[in-house]
């Protein structure tokens, strides 16, 4: 007779237990999808940058060779931990207010960017010569050459290393959980504080952090067959 | 925004103390990811194909996830079995094994570009296993990786701040400290973006060096 009410409360409590912990996974998938969207920002900006200075390291003024190679130097020689919390702590002082997502953005668009540069230019370089003979042969201008025969090659050079640099941002962002925004590594750390339970929280961080990432490498196979179509036979 | 030397010579001890934990950091996270990554590359090279495979799943994943996370899972998680870490150790452990499986790549490229005459010599010299690995193969496939490898020991050294989040006293851990007990951000901030400049900057040339002096393969 006596075992009856506590099988009852037991039961309970692991009901409430069991909400409790889809209430935590909630948490985390809300983290999650903070990480993607600061991943597809910081990726679009630094995709702009990747292309703005990468071109920049190959033109034929001193002063835009000059600003891209800054640019590089800085951004790839000092850590994205600095530069984040650079941005967010020191700009204000300059007049600049950023929220913590724009902060983050910022900075890793900023750090991703300069490492994809020198992918760029390392593409555009690996592009022969006679191709660039041929555009000259043709008759097009500098950007013609360019935009219709020198980018469409390099982009496939690029596509790999670029899946690789998207990798990075995406682990780079785990950064920002330091300057509160909550993504992923917050909300881990959100459930550790509040259930005391250590394993769960990272362990279920980690695999969807290792997702995401074959979830890119994936995506961006897929395109480099997509654009290598009809090329066979040429060069690459 | 108004620049104070005088508070910059006033936090520049603090910092400095920081510095040094940075580098010891680094250069013990190095130690460790030299050894792992040499491990990886040897147990995927293994003929057992469950270990071979376990292991570069094992470094897939690693190198997938973020350090930070790694470095929260061996701080938080590993007390609560038992192995109770200071916060260095468990961030040197950390910095080494998510490099170690950076550097497993750079041994493996290493190894395979040692020709397969040299195998075939180690063989004919009736050489055992672990003699050709020690005396053949090693001794040459070392010196070309040594700047692709210091690649990596600089990319970690960058990685450091992050120890910060595991309460390890470096330099950026300094540098917050110092700014929320003045509530002065610029000068610290700046600074610790400095000192990793000049040291990034200073290992590029290092690392020029290295590269002409061991790059080149000699055959």
């Amino acid at each position: 007779m006596s075992r009856l009410p506590r099988t009852t409360a037991n039961d309970r409590k692991s009901y409430t237990q069991m909400t409790q912990w889809s209430g935590y996974l909630g948490l985390i998938l809300q983290g999650a999808l903070v990480t993607i969207e600061l991943t597809l920002m910081g990726s679009v900006l630094a995709l702009i940058m990747a292309f703005l200075a990468g071109m920049g390291r190959v033109s034929r003024f001193f002063v835009v060779r000059a600003i891209a190679t800054a640019y590089i130097e800085f951004f790839r020689g000092t850590s994205i931990f600095v530069q984040l919390f650079w941005a967010y702590f020191v700009l204000p002082f300059a007049g600049l207010s950023l929220t913590p997502l724009q902060a983050g953005v910022l900075a890793l668009g900023l750090n991703v960017g300069a490492y994809a540069a020198e992918v760029v230019r390392g593409a555009i370089l690996s592009v022969g010569r006679e191709q660039y003979e041929a555009c000259t042969a043709l008759n097009l201008g500098r950007w013609q050459g360019m935009r219709h025969v020198i980018l469409p090659q390099a982009l496939l050079v690029m596509l790999p290393t670029f899946g690789n640099n998207a990798i990075e941002l995406l682990k780079a962002t785990s950064v920002v959980s330091l300057i509160s925004l909550a993504d992923l590594t917050f909300q881990a750390q959100v459930v550790r504080s509040q259930t005391g339970s250590t394993l769960m929280p990272f362990l279920s961080v980690l695999i969807i952090y290792f997702a995401l990432a074959l979830i890119i490498s994936w995506g961006v196979r897929t395109l480099e067959r997509r654009m290598a179509r009809g090329l066979d036979g040429v060069r690459i | 925004m108004d620049w104070d030397w005088d508070f910059v010579w006033q936090i520049m001890p603090t910092l400095i103390q920081g510095v040094k934990i940075t580098i010891l950091a680094t250069i013990l996270g190095s130690i460790l990811a030299a050894i792992v990554g040499l491990g990886i590359a040897l147990g995927r090279r293994s003929e057992n194909p469950l270990v071979s495979r376990s292991i570069s799943w094992f470094a897939e994943f690693i190198r997938g996830t973020p350090l930070l996370v790694q470095l929260y899972f061996i701080f938080y998680v590993l007390p609560d079995i038992g192995i109770l870490l200071p916060p260095l150790v468990a961030g040197v452990i950390g910095l080494g094994l998510h490099y170690g499986t950076y550097t497993a790549e750079v041994y493996r490229a290493g190894i395979d570009n040692v020709p397969r005459g040299q195998w075939e010599a180690a063989k004919a010299c009736n050489l055992t296993g672990r003699h050709t690995w020690t005396h053949i193969i090693l001794p040459q496939a070392i010196p070309p990786m040594i700047p692709a490898l210091a690649n990596y020991f600089i990319a970690m050294f960058k990685e450091t701040p992050l120890l910060s989040a595991i309460t390890v006293l470096e330099l950026m851990n300094q540098a917050k400290s110092v700014a929320n007990t003045y509530y002065r951000y610029i000068e610290p901030m700046t600074l610790v973006g400095a000192f990793f400049l000049v040291i990034s900057l200073c290992s590029v040339v290092l690392l020029r060096w290295l590269e002409h002096r061991y790059g080149r393969i000699e055959r």
